[in-house]
């Protein structure tokens, strides 16, 4: 399957990445899933992608939960809680 | 346009005139004016610096100020959201809504900050004597948003 990733502030600044282009093998179904592909990148990514790190995801465009099925040719980004306003 | 993210200053006096414009059922407006504070956290701030999502950030506010008309009776809703590097006694967001009366106004408009706070994809970045730092979400923020959750 191949997504779209973005990520914003804090996450675009460690990883030194604001978007890529990825295809993902199909046992990667889930956000979760693709969270814990990331992180097996090591390094950096294990880092800032650890369970216990604030984070949240969107799917093209829509806030969702881990458990949110990932879908060919999605828009998906990771980025810390909000603080605007 | 009911939505704007932009890098530039905006005129508040402006905006509400042109919001109740030609439209004499309005009875209230209630405006919301967030500006950036010298002081968070314990530390003097220098500036700040706003990053939003693209696409998105839009996409979230649209669904905040459906869900606000949809909830009280309202004739206009409007948010104005700077982007880019802002100094302290800055504007940064302008929230205003216009009704008949003033007790769906007050509701309306701090529901949409609070969801604001809490929903659409806005990120700051504090300058401070000790350098750049990423501005933690609060908590208290999150609770501002459950108060609205309908039971």
């Amino acid at each position: 399957m191949k997504l779209e990733l973005k990520f914003f502030a804090s996450l675009r600044e460690s990883l030194k990445v604001s978007e890529e282009k990825i295809t993902i093998p199909e046992s990667v179904k889930t956000i979760a899933d693709l969270r814990i592909h990331l992180f097996e990148r090591g390094g950096v990514w294990a880092e800032v992608l650890a369970n216990g790190k604030s984070l949240r995801c969107a799917l093209n465009h829509q806030m969702v939960d881990p458990s949110t099925p990932l879908q060919e040719g999605a828009e998906v980004a990771f980025f810390p809680p909000v603080t605007g306003g | 346009m009911p939505i704007r993210i932009q890098e530039g200053d905006f005129d508040v006096s402006a905006e509400i005139a042109s919001m109740r414009k030609g439209d004499p059922r309005v009875g209230a407006v209630v405006t919301f004016l967030g500006t950036v504070r010298d002081m968070n956290d314990g530390s003097s701030v220098k500036g700040m610096t706003l990053e939003y999502y693209p696409g998105m950030t839009e996409k979230a506010l649209q669904e905040i100020l459906d869900q606000a008309k949809s909830r009280w009776d309202l004739y206009q809703t409007l948010v104005i959201h700077r982007v880019g590097l802002l100094l302290p006694e800055d504007q940064i967001v302008m929230v205003a809504v216009t009704s008949a009366h003033r007790g769906e106004a007050f509701a309306a408009c701090e529901f949409i900050m609070d969801y604001l706070k809490t929903a659409a994809p806005f990120w700051k970045k504090e300058d401070t004597p000790e350098g750049g730092r990423w501005v933690d979400a609060r908590v208290t923020d999150e609770t501002a948003m459950s108060r609205w959750e309908k039971k």
